[in-house]
Order: C-alpha cells, then structure tokens, then sequence
C-alpha cells in the first residue's frame, strides 16, 4: 500500500520546485515586456504570439554558447560559484509555507500542507540560507580573478552584511506579534478583520517594518536601486563578468529565485499570506490570493528597477547604517513595548 | 541506526574539514573549509533536538562572521604559502619558544579529552532539559533559561563583546589621527 499522503507531499515538493524554475522564466519575460512598456516601445515581439515564448529562446541560447573560464581563474571555485549561488536560492525556499492545508477536495483523510517543509524555527531557516547566498556572488567574484569580478564581489558581501542587521530586526518586530517563528504560524495569526473591514495583516501594525523590509529586501536581492554587485556603468558586469553560457545563467536564475523568495516571506509575513478573499480561503483556493499577492509585489520590484536610478556606493552605505539600521531598532523596541504593554 | 550514519557523517565531515581548514596553502579554501566545519556542527546540532543552536551557528557563523573573513581576505588578497624549504624554517612558528608552548597545549587538550571520554557516562547530564523539565527545542524555553538560570553569564558575554567593539572603534580612530 502506497502512503497517499506522503506521495501528495512529494508531489507538492515537486511542484514547488517547478514553480520556482519556471517563475524566473516568466520574470525574465515580464521583466522585458514591463520594461519595454516604461520605455515606451514593445519589448520582446517575435518568438510566439506577443514574444511569450521569448525566455525559451534565451535559455537556449544560453545552453548553446561556448563555456570559457579565464586562465588564471580558480577551477573550483570558478565552478562551484554559480552552483552555491543558485542552490542556495533553492533552499531558502524550502520553510516558505505558499498555501494553507489541503485535503485536495475530500480526496485525503489528514491534510496535506501546501509549502516543502514547516519547522518551529522556520523564518531563521529561511535567513540563514539567505544569508549563505552570498558565497555565491564573493566567490564568482574572486575566483574570476578579474578587478571587475573582485569589485563586484567585495561590494556584494560589504552590502549584504550591512543590510542583513536591518532586515533581520525588522523580521524579529514581527516574531514578536505573533509570537512563534513558525511561518505557518505567523501567517495564520493574520486571519480576520478589525472592525470588520481591515484585514489583520501585520503591516497595518508594522508599517516602518513593512518599508525597512522591503528596502534591505531589494539590497539583499542586489537589484536596483541597490544593484552595486553588478553596476554596468562601473564594473562591466560585477561580479559574473568572466561567465558565460550556463554557469553564467545561474546568477540570474538565483537572483530571480530570491526576488520570489522575498516577496514570498513579505506576503507571508506582512500582508497575510493566503488570507484576505474569504471566498477564496474558504474553498481551498487561498493559494491564488497567495500567488496574486507575491506576483504584485513581484511587479513593484520591475516597476522599481526601470523608474529609480542607481544610488551612488557610499550613499547605500551610509543609507543601510545611519537611518535604516537605527530605524529598524527602534521600530523593535516600540513593538516590544506595545506588545508587552497589550498582552502582558 | 539512521540517525547513527548521520551523525558519523556529519561528524566526519566536521573533522575532516577542520583538519583540512590548517592543510591548505590558499587562505580562501581554509575560510571555506571553517564554513564547511560549521554547517557540519549545525547539522549535529539538529540531531541533539536543538534546531534553534543550530540555525543560529549558520546566521551567526555561517553567514555572518564568516563573511567578513572573506571579505579581509580579498581585500589582503593573501597569497598562497609557498611550500619552499628555507621559508618554512624561518617561519615565525618554528621558533623554540613558541614550538613548547603549542607542544605543551595540544597535550593537555588530548589529555582533557582522554578523560572526558574515559568519563563520558558519568558526567553525562541530560541535556536540553530547563528548570522545569521543558525541552529546549522550544525558543520560549530557551528565552526565559538565557535571562533568569543564565542571566549573569549572559550580561557578562554582552559587555564583553561592547568592551570588545569599543577597543576595535578607539584603535581604528588612533590610526586615523596619526596620518
């Protein structure tokens, strides 16, 4: 006897992970067609009705180009760069609850849970592994040995670690809302209404962590405005100048990957996961309202990356320190007090 | 038995990197190995129930320190040890003096370590149990041990590490001041 249930999760881990893949596909496309409509002409137009089938055409190209590593590249490192980048996106994944539980329309005696995995300390998985994608960028960076690489890279891990304080402070404010660093519990601790009309979300409770997430977010992804890792006016291409053909492929594919996995943990986190449709939710259709809601946020990143210039080096710096970091601590230390002055 | 092949593994894999951390010539692989070495602890770490440590060693070590490592190391941009017989004997370790000393140390861990095991079973206390028989697997649990049962040695690690902080902020402002 087959265990039906433990089949339907592996089968949900499945599509999860296809999910991912195919979500930088449709990034790349989306991020062309949109970029396209902010500069006021068409974008991607030939391959397929309306250039949908663009991100096909690319990945093949891609695949079909010549593989070079400069000479005086480290071969390991050069190689495993790419690879650490773009498994590390992966994982982060893996505790990032996308839908409530489901017996799929009576089908299952238990429910199974829409996600990969669900640990009590969820959220600080889903950091750590973050936090390990840097590797990923410094040792491209290195292991180029180019200046334009190094530059890239010294400036990837210089960011990251910056901006990591904030948004790691800004997340603790919300562990103390809900108090439980389970994703799936924090999500389902939004459901309801004030008042009957405001849905319990926790950015109408964190607004100023709502921003400061969402700020060390797009630093953290290395997209613009904070692009610095990859600057093409002053470093040729960052960090993945020396790449080309697949390993070249991965960076953008972690990247897109992370960009999902912000939004995905913003949704979850702030604005309520898969509740707010009642219908929806009710019907076992949360999912949408979960996928609609990161797919908005997805186009804010877009909208963002065409219409705010690149800031300048020093200014990210002073910007992450001097206001962000500070900002986020004090935002920590309201929060603890409002909530032990409610609950306590 | 599974959990068994685990933990080798994972111990294994400990070792293996933490030896091979002080067998390398490339300052970059030696800080890759001590990354490697730390998500090998992590690892047993969740297997002793404590997925919380375990975490936390990855953000902290892993992800944090552990960067900044690399970062001092391109910037320096270190270059490999030679291997050649003259430099190796003048190197600053080999120097009779400090040869002892290391001598004396290594040991004294080895005898440390004899002893622990000889007496593993009985200093064997249960571990990750709080003052009221909770797991510490729980987060809450492990907050409210920190700040009542540890209290003390935890305020003394914080003024520590801001004594710490402050002396890295005097000298870097003493340097900057003689130019």
């Amino acid at each position: 006897m087959i265990d039906l249930r433990l089949l339907v999760q592996l089968g949900i881990i499945g599509l999860t992970f296809f999910m991912l893949i195919n979500a930088s596909a449709l990034l790349v496309l989306a991020e062309r067609k949109f970029m396209g409509f902010i500069q006021q002409r068409h974008g991607p137009y030939l391959v397929g009705p309306h250039g949908v089938l663009q991100p096909l055409a690319d990945i093949l190209k891609l695949l079909m180009k010549e593989e070079l590593r400069p000479r005086g590249a480290d071969r390991i490192l050069f190689t495993l760069a790419p690879i650490l980048s773009v498994t590390a996106a992966f994982a982060a994944f893996a505790t990032v609850p996308w839908g409530a539980t489901t017996t799929l329309f009576g089908l299952l005696d238990e429910p199974a849970t829409l996600g990969v995995a669900d640990v009590n300390v969820g959220l600080l998985v889903i950091f750590a592994i973050t936090s390990m994608g840097v590797y990923g960028i410094v040792l491209a960076g290195w292991a180029s040995n180019s200046k334009y690489s190094l530059f890239g890279g010294l400036r990837a891990s210089a960011q990251m670690i910056s901006y990591e304080l904030a948004y790691a402070t800004s997340l603790a404010a919300v562990i103390l809302l809900a108090g439980s660093m389970s994703v799936r519990e924090m999500v389902d601790s939004q459901a309801g209404t004030w008042f009957g009309f405001i849905p319990q979300w926790y950015v109408f409770l964190q607004p100023i962590g709502f921003i400061i997430y969402g700020v060390a977010g797009v630093a953290e992804t290395n997209r613009a405005p904070f692009d610095f890792p990859e600057a093409e006016q002053e470093l040729v291409a960052g960090y993945n100048t020396e790449y080309s053909s697949v390993r070249f492929a991965l960076f953008p594919q972690a990247e897109y990957i992370n960009m999902v996995t912000m939004s995905a943990v913003a949704v979850d986190l702030y604005l309520g996961g898969w509740h707010g449709v009642p219908f929806l939710t009710e019907h076992g259709l949360g999912w949408l309202v979960f996928l609609g809601k990161v797919g908005a946020l997805l186009f804010v990143y877009i909208w963002m990356r065409w219409t705010v210039p690149r800031y300048r080096y020093d200014q990210l710096m002073k910007f992450g320190w001097k206001w962000l970091f500070p900002a986020s601590v004090l935002n920590l230390i309201a929060t603890a007090a409002l909530v032990l002055y409610f609950n306590g | 038995m599974g959990e068994l092949v685990l933990f080798y593994v994972l111990g294994g894999l400990g070792v293996i990197a933490s030896a091979l951390v002080i067998g390398q010539r490339n300052p970059m692989y030696s800080v890759l190995l001590i990354i490697v070495t730390f998500a090998a602890l992590a690892g047993l770490y969740i297997q002793l129930d404590a997925p919380f440590v375990a975490v936390v060693q990855i953000i902290i070590y892993a992800g944090a320190i552990m960067v900044l490592f690399l970062f001092v190391v391109m910037l320096l941009n270190a270059p490999s040890e030679t291997g050649s017989q003259g430099d190796l004997l003048h190197h600053p370790t080999r120097q009779p003096a400090i040869t002892r000393i290391g001598g004396a140390l290594a040991a004294l861990l080895v005898i440390q370590l004899a002893w622990a095991v000889v007496r593993a079973r009985e200093l064997a206390v249960p571990v990750g149990v709080g003052s009221d028989g909770e797991t510490l697997a729980d987060v809450r649990t492990l907050g409210r041990v920190l700040f009542t049962d540890y209290m003390f040695a935890f305020e003394a690690t914080s003024i520590l590490i801001l004594v710490a902080m402050l002396g890295a902020v005097v000298l870097a402002q003493r340097k900057g001041e003689g130019e």
